[in-house]
Parts: C-alpha cells; structure tokens; sequence
C-alpha cells in the first residue's frame, strides 16, 4: 500500500508537466499562429499601400514637372511665333517681354536671349552682362541647332551658377536663329524639394549621365546604386513608375520610387529609409508582439496555475480515495474478524468450560480421605486452581472478542455525554491517584443529547481513558477529557501526556490483536471494539501521538438529524 | 461431606440438557456430590422424552445445541410444565441471546464458563421460588 502511494506522489510533477505544456501547445500555437497570418496579411497590404500612395506621389510631381517644362517651353514658342527675329533682336523690346514673362509667372525665367546662326547672342535681357556673348563653342547651341526645341540640362555655362535652359529655333530669311530662356534653378528645384515625406523622404532629378539636375535634401552619390538600374531601364516604360527596396550607401534597406521626366531624358527619383517609411507598421508590429509576448506570459502563468491546481486536487482525491480505500479495508477486516471471533468464542467456551468443571471435580475428589493425606496436595490444589484461574482468563477474552463481534447492548437510548464522562472520570478516580495521574475535564455545557447506546459509548470513554492511565502508569502525568460541538459532531478529545506511540505502531493501533502491552495484559482488541462502535454510530475515531509528549484521541460522534433541528430551535429562541 | 449439609436436605431433581458429553457428565458427576439427581439429556430431543416422563424440580438448558435451538425446547417446556423453572446456559457470550430466553420464561441465565457455585446458588434459588 505505501508503495503504490508512494508511485502516485511521484507521478504527480509528470501529471502537472503535461497538463501544463498541453494548455501551453493548444493555447499559444493557435494564436501564433493567428497572428502571424494577420502580420502577415497587414505587412503585405501595408507595402501595398505604402508603394501605391508613393507612386501616386511620384507620378503627380512627374506630371507637374512634365507640365511645369512644357508650359514654360510652350511660353518661348508662342514668344518667338509672335514676334520673330527682328523684333525680338531689340534688346528693349525683349526686356519688356521678359518683364512680362516675369509678372506672369514670378522669378521663373532669369533671362532671355536671341541668338544667330553663328552664335552670336545679338540681343540679351537679363541680370548678368552677358551682351554679345558668343556661344558657338556651347554644348546645348549644337543640340538646339539641330532641334526645334531643346530644354537642357543643368549646367553652370558662362554665368558660372546651375541652371538650364529652353531654347526655340525658328528661321529668318532662310536663316536659323535661337531664342534662349534662363530657367530659374531655385524655382525648379523647389518644385522636387517640396517633395517630403517622414524624416528621411526626399526627391531629387537626374539626366541620363547620373548628373543631379536638382539639389538633393541630403547627400547622395547618384552614379551607384539603384539610379543607373533606373536609367537602363526600358525606353518604353518611361511612363511607369519604378518601386524598388534595397539597401542604400549607408548599408540601411531603402525605399526607390522613380519616373522618366523629359520624353525619358531625366530621371525623377524619389528616396526614403524602409524603416521611415513604414514606422507606423513598425511600431503596429512592436505593439502586436508585446500584445502576443504579454498574452503569452498570461496563458503560461495561467497554466502553470491552472495544473498546478489540478495536479494539487488530483493528489488530494487520491489521497482520499487512498485514505478510504483504507478505511474500507479497515471496516471490513474489522467485520471478518468480528464473525472469525464470534464463532472461536463460541468454540472455545465450550471446551474451556468442562476444563474448569474438570477441574473442580478433582478439586472434590481431593476432599475424599485418600488423597488427604497425599504428599502433594497442596501443589494438586494450586495447580487446579491454576487451571480455573486460566478458564476465566479465556473467558474474559472470548467476551471481549465477543462483544467487538456483537456489542453486549446496543439499544439506542438519549445519552447525555458530559454525564457519562463525568461518572467515567468519578470510577477512573481511584486508579488515577494511585498511578499519580491528574484528571482534568472541560466539557462544554448544553451539549445536546445523543441517540446511542449508552453501555457502547461507555465501553469506548472507558478503554480510552484505561489506555492513557496504562500509559501514564509509571510516570504519572495529566489527562485532560474535553468535550465540544462542532457543527454538527460532537469532539470528544482524550489527551494524555505519556510516553507516546511510535510512529510503526500508530497505523496500526485501532487493528485486531494489536497489543504493546505485556502478554496477558491485554488482548489488543480494547480500541478496536472502541473504532467499531464509533463507526457504528456513524463517527470517527482518530488518534494523534508524539514519542515523549503524548498521545490524544479524538472521538466524533453525529448528531442525529432531529436533535440537530432542535438544537437550532433552541439557538433560535434564545 | 460439608456440601451437601449446605446443599439442604432436600435432593434437588434436575433435568441437564447440554450437546457437550463432557460438559453434561462433569457437571452431573459434580452435582450429585451436592446432593442433586441430574437427568442427563444430549439433545433437545432427549430433554422433551425425558420430561414426559416425569417431572423435575428445575431444568438447566443450554442454548445452542444441533437438533433444536434451546429457545424452542424452551417454548414446549412452557407448555409441559409452566411451573418447571429454567436456567439458560449460553457458551456463546452472548447475554442477549440468554436475555430473550427470559422473555419466553426461563428464570435465569448463565454464561460458560461458569463456577459451579453459582450454577448451584441460581438452581437453588429457583427451586425455592417454586416451592
């Protein structure tokens, strides 16, 4: 029994273990599980997102700077139909133009010049004295010869300051002349600058030899990196807008947006750091994993606690299966012996009792003359009465087996306890002061009565206090009876402060035969006969020692259900 | 022989009806040193034949015995003699089973192993009541 306790106890941490990383798998996988989905899912529409309001954002500034290019070019083209060569070789003539240009539209366009076939630039309107410049070793009067209109590059020219130019050419007297505007970088440079999104979003144009046609916001290295990808990219996909993530100079993954401007000539190329540009979905990702990391924490502490508690009242059921296994092994060894008992006393009585009879008949023969003068008389009669001496010996035993069997009288009477202990203690008496044994009692008063019968509960009162007197028999000692009500039971507690019952013994006392008194002292049967009657009447005997301190027995009797209610009638009126 | 003056002077006729062949010998053996005529019967069977055929002063009847029950060789001599007081004998330990032999009219009762002195003082006791 004690072995397969013992293999219970230690299958307890196992039981918690998979009790708790069970709650743990079905609890966390699940909703790992759903996060990660939903992450997922939220990550992919966010980029969506994300790529689609800066492609939006691009395309728009394409659009506005396509538009801004054209409308200004469109500006000299209408100039130079309008008024032709001649006129506009005036140079005060092509100041009030510009004057007007300027009203119109602001410092836009910084000056204006007209330009012959050999170069020479005969008229100027402007703030630079730049007079009768000769520009026929310039990059762009090659190019603009060529074309009908030309919007140029950045470049710093004769002024020596960035800027570019629109150039018009048209024909007079069979001759090809140019009208030439000065655009005003600052003003096209705020057209890309305005672009500003976050903290590291910025814009900036290209031409097709990785020249920056703009001031870019912050410090770039246009020849490398993804801006040559963009610039070999398809002439036919100039009107598409290029997203691309990589890791830019600094080693940090960034986010490219770029688009041609210029029929293709120039790259507009929008730049933001990854982590800038979706740090409203980092900061959603931080918040969801501290969510998920808190839930986490919540479900295993909540499983620790939940098997904990589990494992904890599994124990305890086993624990009281086991103590009622006990008990029910305990009634019904108790039952079997009972039967056994009955039936060898019964046997015994019989035989025992024509021994002694025996007995006595020599015992009258030894009257007869003859054996008067025998010389061992005297040692014939010890021996006979001996005999008799060891017939009521067994007697008394087979009663004792007898009544643990069947009780002497069991008939159900109102026993008013305190009474009875009372008269108990008073026939103790004399024991006690001879053994040095103090008796102190503390009965509660008003205790109701009980339906038992009374020589059982007697026969119980009697054979704990003979036990603790026996105990106490050498030393002396105290021992206190106390009675009280507890709900519905009433405790009788026997305590006495003798030498104790080890530990081995302790299991074991309330069993049949069981004795640690000398042979032919006792039977061993006085507490169990007591454990019987307690349970007889619906109770619990229990016992509580300590080697050297003591030894108390605790006895619960019921209540019977109507002594109860009149009880609380009682409490009730009082 | 001291006994039997205290034993009066009267003999006592006694029906004993006990199973225990041993138990029945002794005990009438001891008797008739105190002046009581023991009928020896080892069954209830025996003990109803016996009382047929004449009557007896007191009868000592033990309860459990193989033929009948001593309850109900109890209940006949009830009904043969009224008067006949019985002593129960019970080797079983048992008071109670002694006690309902009371309620259907025996006298007294014993438990085995008893000394014969006190068999003999409940015996002359009811033979005085019935005198």
């Amino acid at each position: 029994m004690i072995k397969s306790k013992e293999k219970r106890i230690t299958d307890y941490p196992a039981f918690f273990r998979k009790r708790f990383f069970t709650v743990i798998v079905f609890s966390i996988t699940p909703m790992i599980l759903v996060s990660g989905i939903i992450l997922y899912e939220f990550n992919r529409s966010y980029h969506e997102k994300v790529h689609a309001h800066l492609a939006e954002l691009v395309l728009k500034h394409k659009q506005n700077i396509d538009g801004f290019l054209v409308e200004k070019l469109a500006d000299i083209r209408v100039l130079a139909k309008t008024f032709g060569f001649e006129e506009l070789s005036d140079e005060s003539f092509l100041r009030d133009r510009l004057e007007i240009l300027q009203k119109g539209y602001g410092p836009v366009f910084v000056d204006l010049g007209v330009i012959n076939s050999k170069g020479l630039q005969v008229a100027y309107a402007g703030p630079f004295k730049l007079g009768k410049a000769i520009y026929s070793m310039a990059g762009w009067f090659e190019t603009a010869m060529k074309k009908e209109y030309v919007i140029s590059d950045v470049f710093l020219g004769l002024r020596g300051l960035p800027h570019f130019i629109v150039t018009v050419r048209d024909n007079w007297k069979g001759e090809p002349w140019i009208i030439r505007a000065t655009i005003d970088f600052v003003a096209f440079n705020n057209l890309v600058g305005n672009i500003r999104v976050g903290e590291t979003g910025f814009a900036f144009i290209l031409n097709r030899e990785g020249d920056l046609q703009t001031k870019p916001l912050f410090d770039i290295m246009p020849e490398k990196g993804p801006y040559l990808e963009f610039m070999r990219a398809e002439l036919e996909k100039k009107d598409d807008i290029q997203i691309v993530e990589r890791k830019d100079e600094s080693g940090k993954k960034a986010i490219y947006v770029a688009a041609f401007l210029k029929d293709g000539d120039w790259l507009l190329v929008y730049q933001q750091k990854l982590s800038d540009a979706f740090s409203d979905f980092r900061r959603a990702l931080k918040v969801a994993f501290a969510i998920i990391i808190l839930g986490g924490l919540a479900i295993t502490s909540l499983a620790y606690v939940l098997s904990t508690k589990m494992a904890y009242r599994v124990a305890k059921m086993d624990e009281e299966r086991q103590m009622m296994d006990e008990q029910i092994i305990e009634t019904g060894k108790l039952a079997s012996v009972g039967e056994l008992a009955a039936g060898i006393a019964h046997e015994i009585n019989n035989p025992v009792a024509i021994m002694v009879e025996e007995a006595g008949w020599i015992e009258d023969l030894l009257e007869e003359e003859d054996f008067k003068k025998g010389k061992n008389l005297d040692e014939f009669q010890r021996s006979l009465k001996q005999i008799r001496t060891q017939g009521k010996r067994c007697k008394e035993i087979t009663y004792k087996l007898l009544s643990f069997a069947r009780k002497t009288d069991s008939t159900i009477q109102e026993v008013h306890l305190n009474d009875m202990l009372e008269e108990l203690v008073a026939i103790s008496a004399q024991r006690a002061r001879y053994s040095n044994v103090t008796i102190n009692t503390n009965f509660r008063s008003n205790l109701p009565f009980l339906e038992v019968s009374l020589s059982e509960l007697q026969q119980v009162f009697l054979n704990l206090i003979n036990n603790a007197l026996d105990a106490m028999e050498k030393t002396g000692g105290i021992l206190d009876i106390s009675s009280r009500l507890e709900e519905d039971h009433v405790v009788v507690t026997v305590e006495d402060n003798g030498p104790g019952i080890p530990k081995a013994n302790l299991g074991r006392i309330f069993d049949p035969f069981f004795t640690t008194k000398q042979v032919g002292k006792g039977t061993g049967l006085g507490l169990s006969i007591c454990y019987g009657i307690v349970k007889k009447m619906g109770g619990e005997i229990e016992v509580r020692s300590t080697v050297d301190v003591g030894t108390t027995f605790y006895v619960r009797i019921p209540l019977t259900k109507q002594k109860e209610k009149e009880q609380q009638e009682a409490v009730a009126t009082t | 022989m001291s006994e039997k003056d205290k034993a009066g002077t009267d003999r006592i006729n006694l029906l004993l009806i006990d199973d225990e062949v041993g138990y029945v010998n002794v005990l009438s053996n001891r008797m008739a040193k105190r002046n009581i005529d023991v009928t020896k019967c080892l069954s209830g069977t025996e003990g109803i034949q016996a009382l047929r055929k004449q009557d007896f002063d007191v009868a000592v009847l033990d309860l459990k015995m193989e033929d009948m029950n001593g309850i109900e060789v109890l209940k006949i001599f009830k009904k043969m003699d009224p008067d006949m007081p019985v002593i129960m004998l019970t080797g079983h330990g048992s008071e109670q089973a002694a006690k309902e032999g009371m309620k259907y009219g025996a006298c007294d009762y014993l438990t085995k192993p008893c000394e014969l002195e006190e068999l003999l003082e409940k015996i002359r006791e009811a033979v005085k009541l019935r005198r």
